[in-house]
Order: structure tokens, then C-alpha cells, then sequence
């Protein structure tokens, strides 16, 4: 047993929307055993839903296809393998894809793995029918709620799932609705044999895939003390060099930019936290009130001590559903007295929408520039140049959203001079995805791997 | 006794959870983690964050990191993709937490830290006895 032996995991990608180049630049810049990426947001996967309602071969992160036609040589010469949540809806489609760019670049013998079954869109009704309630986990509300409205439902399962496919050989592995941090994990996990019921080593990996989930933010990204952080232009997403006894330290290739230290890494531990002594994933509940940092040269810091405890009987479940609609719009406005023109469009456009026999279950109005964000936290200045008023609204019915839309417009050469800034058209209703958490008992749910080799 | 901003105690990250954000706030020293827990209590967090949480505050305590967590409980405008707010995620809830005031006894040294102090150098929160 090789107790020395450092297995390398980068992320890549930390959303749906992150750096194109990152993932290519950490298969360029330095070694690597493992990349990980994350394309999947909570609304994500409904989006897939749509697209593949539309046409059954899609449903996946295309991005991940482009991105593997890319690097696809590079990863074979060097033995790079690849873990990605791309499949969304439709892991099946998204191996069919990749199966096609092997082919054209010849890479015959490439193994190609997929895990499915965090897709329960389907099973539904059969769940409900057996007492699976679907209560809203944040505010107990019935399922009956939304369920005519329901868009995409998908369980987070567990991280032994990919482990197996990686085990069975698979070089790239993509599956639907896995935890961020389980992306990490399961390379882990198939790479040091350990076992459910070893906690605090399944702790440590679910700890380490926290900490780069998000890219870039443990690099130097979002630091609080940014005018430490150098070479934005070429920063560097993290790298974990990860040991057997779930030890691990966090760092970035060499000659990137960017800032690998325990404050940046620290601050990105506590990123979307609740409950510091109870993070609960499907593979473990991890204690982060355990976890202690040291800086260990310049761009490395030591992870030890983490200690974790046996996760719950349930999954989570993550459901969207059509909400309603919303639409928001700009408008620029020139000083002189640049904030009481800009309140008077204001009161121009909501006056106008109420005359006109228009209400709605939700409107903003914020003066960007001024306390859009912050609101009374700082004081205001006495005088502004310039201020982006920023108008919305949010409404279950449509055309009523697209009606505030036309109302902007006209506030150009109606309302106060100095207002420009309208481009782009009218602002369009869109469609408001809801977000609705539930639970479901693990054992109504399977997950099933595959590994297909390139012909 | 007197006042700093937290900015210059202190670093701290945000984001969403749910229909409410989450802000991890690090102290740089012992004494700062000292202080911070007994100053920043949900309630005066809750206050500094009038007109953005509508919810309760809720407080954690990480001590190997000389953290505490904090819940903003309904301070999205709903939840992030229903939010009609700029910041539908809580975004910058941290760089918002960091202009808090801080009280600390006289002989509070203020920790310098990395390159060039621990304050933003635009002198934006350059506290009366610095600089």
C-alpha cells in the first residue's frame, strides 16, 4: 500500500457559464490526475427538461461536448481522466455525443462511463402514490402546490456510483444530478478503496470537493482582500493534491495567477454554509468546525483533521416548477440631479401601468449607484453623475409582464431629459423557474452505471 | 473604547441559501475572534442589515477558523431565481457585513495583515487611528 501516494484532482468548472479556457489551462499548465467539472445549478436541470421535451437527443451540457473535442488528445497522452455532472437530463444522449467525437478523432478503446438514475421526472405519481410526500424542506408546504407545474425533479445520490464506473475503467464519466463536492469524492473513493462507514475519510473528500466547487473563489477569486491577488488575467483554478488518509492540500499550477492561502481558502470554506457541524450530503455528514488549515509554502495549504459521521436515510431531492414571469429593464440617467429625475421616471412608469389598469404580485425598483445593494448600510452621497434606474416585475400572468415592458421606452422623450440608456429592445417576459427542495427515503432510489468503450 | 469597521478585523464571504444568504466572517487573530463574538450577536447583525433581512439572524461558531456563520434568513426577495433584486444570491452580503462597526477596548491592536494592512487601499473604511 503506497500511504504516500498523492492523487491530483482539479475543478474546472464551477457553474454552468464558468471559464471556457480553465479547464484546457489545467490540463495544459501543469499535472493533473483527474479534472472535475460541474455544469448543474438548481435550475439547470429544468432548462435541460425543456430542451429535450423539444428534441430527445438533447438535455446535457453541450459545452462539455465542444470542451472534450477539444482535449480529448491531450487527456489520452496524458492520462488526464475526467469526472463531469454534464449528462443532466439526459446522460444517455450526452455519452452518444461524446461517443461520436471519439470516433471522429479515432480514439479507439476510450471508455466512456455514465451513471443515471437521479432522474425521477417520470416516477412521480408513483412516488406520491406510495406515501413519498415531497413536502417543501425548507417550509413544510404540500406537493400539491405545484405539482401540475412541476418541470424537473432529480435526486442528489451518492458518490459511489461514479466510483464504480471509474473502477471499471471508464476514462470519462458523466452523470446527471450528483453533489458538487461528490464529483471530487468519487475519484477519491476509487482510487483509495475507502468505504462507506469510513466517515471521516468520506468527510474529507466531500470537505475537499467543497472547497473548489466553485473554481476559482479558494484561488483568489472573490477574496476579500483582492488587491493581494495577482495575475486576474491568467488565475489559476485549484488543484487538490490528495493523500490516502484523507489529508490533502489545496494549490493551483505554477506561473498562474491568482492566491492559494488560509484566508482565501478559509473564506471559500464557509461558502453557502448552514449548520458548520451538520453538512449533509448523501455519502456523509461533515463536521467543518473540525477542519484545521496551514500554509505550507507559497500557494499550498494543508487540509487535516476533518472529521464526519454517517449521513442520513434520505435524499434530496431537487425540484423546479413554472412559477410565473419576470421581466426587468434600464434606464441611464444624466446629472444634473440625477437621483430625483430618475424618481420621478419611476413614479412616471408605475403611475402610468396603475392608470392603465395594471398591478402585480411583485415590482423593484432600484437606483443602481445609489443603495441598490446595500441599501441603508452605507450613507448616500449628497450628489451622484449618473444612476441606472432598474425597474421589474414578477407576475403569474404573461402578457401582464410583457405590458410593463412597453413602458419603458417612452420615458426617453417623456419623462425628464438626460434619460438614455434604452437598448436592446423592450425587456421580455421570461419564465421564473421555482425551486422547491424535498426528501425522499434512499432506498426509493437506484442508480445504475454503465462504461461503453469506443469502437 | 471605540469604533473600526469590521474590514479591518476581520475578512468574510457570502452566498445564497434558499430564500436567505449566508455570511462566513474569519477573524485575523484570537483577541479579534474574542471580540467579534461577543459583539456581533444576531441582533446587532440583524440591525445592520435593516431593510435587506427580513428574517431572523442566526449564528454559528467555527473556532479552528476563528469564524463565525452567519443565516440572513429572507434577505433575497425571495429565492435566487425568483429574485427580481440585483443581488439575487447575496453576492456581496459580505463586502456589506465587512462596513459593520466593530467596538474594541483601546488597546486593540489592529492586525496587520498581508500585503499593505488589512484595509482596502482606496481608504474607503481607514478607521480615525490609522494612516
Amino acid at each position: 500500500m503506497s500511504g504516500d501516494r498523492i492523487v491530483r484532482i482539479a475543478n474546472g468548472q464551477g457553474f454552468w457559464g464558468d471559464s471556457v479556457d480553465a479547464p484546457v489551462r489545467l490540463i495544459e499548465e501543469g499535472p493533473l490526475d483527474y479534472l472535475t467539472l460541474d455544469y448543474l445549478a438548481e435550475v439547470t436541470m429544468s432548462i435541460m427538461q425543456k430542451l429535450r421535451q423539444r428534441d430527445p437527443d438533447k438535455g446535457y451540457a453541450t459545452d462539455f461536448i465542444e470542451l472534450i473535442r477539444r482535449v480529448l488528445p491531450q487527456i489520452r497522452a496524458k492520462g488526464i481522466r475526467v469526472v463531469a455532472n454534464a449528462g443532466g437530463v439526459n446522460p444517455a444522449a450526452c455519452r452518444r455525443a461524446l461517443i461520436d467525437v471519439a470516433r471522429s478523432q479515432r480514439a479507439t478503446g476510450l471508455k466512456i462511463g455514465t451513471v443515471t438514475g437521479d432522474d425521477i421526472l417520470d416516477r412521480l405519481d408513483e412516488l406520491l402514490a406510495d406515501g413519498v410526500a415531497f413536502r417543501n424542506l425548507d417550509d413544510g408546504r404540500s406537493f400539491e402546490e405545484i405539482r401540475d407545474r412541476v418541470l424537473a425533479a432529480n435526486v442528489y445520490v451518492h458518490s459511489f456510483a461514479i466510483a464504480d464506473a471509474l473502477r471499471a475503467g471508464a476514462d470519462i464519466v458523466v452523470s446527471g444530478r450528483t453533489t458538487d463536492p461528490g464529483l471530487v469524492l468519487s475519484p477519491l473513493i476509487a482510487e483509495f478503496g475507502w468505504k462507506a462507514e469510513q466517515w471521516d475519510l468520506l468527510a474529507a473528500g466531500t470537505l475537499a470537493g467543497h472547497i473548489v466547487e466553485c473554481g476559482a473563489q479558494c484561488t483568489g477569486g472573490n477574496f476579500s482582500r483582492w488587491w493581494e491577488v495577482e495575475g486576474w488575467d491568467h488565475v489559476g483554478y485549484p488543484v487538490l493534491e490528495c493523500m490516502a488518509d484523507g489529508t490533502f492540500t489545496v494549490t493551483k499550477h505554477d506561473d498562474t495567477g491568482g492566491l492559494v492561502t488560509v484566508d482565501t481558502v478559509g473564506e471559500q470554506l464557509l461558502y453557502e454554509l448552514g449548520n458548520p457541524e451538520s453538512y449533509i450530503t448523501p455519502d456523509c455528514v461533515v463536521d467543518f468546525t473540525s477542519v484545521q488549515l496551514a500554509q505550507q509554502g507559497k500557494d499550498r495549504v494543508r487540509v487535516a483533521g476533518i472529521r464526519g459521521a454517517a449521513p442520513t436515510d434520505t435524499y434530496k431531492v431537487s425540484i423546479s416548477y413554472l412559477e410565473g414571469y419576470k421581466a426587468v429593464g434600464n434606464l441611464t440617467v444624466s446629472g444634473p440631479d440625477a437621483v430625483a429625475k430618475a424618481r420621478i421616471c419611476a413614479d412616471a412608469l408605475w403611475g402610468r401601468l396603475r392608470r392603465a389598469g395594471f398591478s402585480y404580485d411583485q415590482t423593484i425598483t432600484e437606483f443602481v449607484g445609489l443603495d441598490a445593494v446595500h441599501g441603508d448600510i452605507t450613507s448616500h452621497p449628497a450628489t451622484v453623475n449618473e444612476i441606472v434606474l432598474r425597474v421589474g416585475v414578477h407576475d403569474r400572468v404573461r402578457s401582464k409582464v410583457d405590458r410593463f415592458g412597453k413602458e419603458l421606452a417612452p420615458l426617453v422623450t417623456s419623462g425628464p431629459p438626460g434619460v438614455t440608456g434604452f437598448a436592446g429592445g423592450r425587456p421580455k417576459a421570461t419564465e421564473v423557474l421555482g425551486y422547491w427542495p424535498a426528501l425522499i427515503p434512499k432506498d426509493r432510489v437506484q442508480t445504475e452505471v454503465s462504461v461503453e468503450e469506443v469502437q | 473604547m471605540k469604533r473600526i469597521p469590521l474590514y479591518a478585523m476581520a475578512h468574510a464571504r457570502s452566498g445564497d441559501k434558499g430564500d436567505g444568504s449566508n455570511v462566513g466572517v474569519l477573524a485575523y487573530d484570537d483577541a479579534g475572534f474574542e471580540l467579534l463574538r461577543e459583539w456581533m450577536t444576531p441582533e446587532r447583525v440583524k440591525a445592520h442589515f435593516a431593510g435587506i433581512v427580513r428574517g431572523d439572524v442566526e449564528r454559528y461558531e467555527l473556532p479552528n477558523l476563528r469564524a463565525l456563520n452567519f443565516i440572513l434568513n429572507d434577505s433575497l426577495g425571495g429565492s435566487g431565481s425568483s429574485s427580481l433584486k440585483t443581488d439575487a444570491q447575496g453576492k456581496t452580503h459580505a463586502q456589506a457585513m465587512l462596513r459593520m462597526e466593530i467596538e474594541i477596548p483601546d488597546d486593540y491592536e489592529i492586525p496587520r495583515v498581508g500585503r499593505s494592512g488589512s484595509l482596502a487601499p482606496d481608504g474607503e473604511l481607514v478607521p480615525g487611528d490609522r494612516r
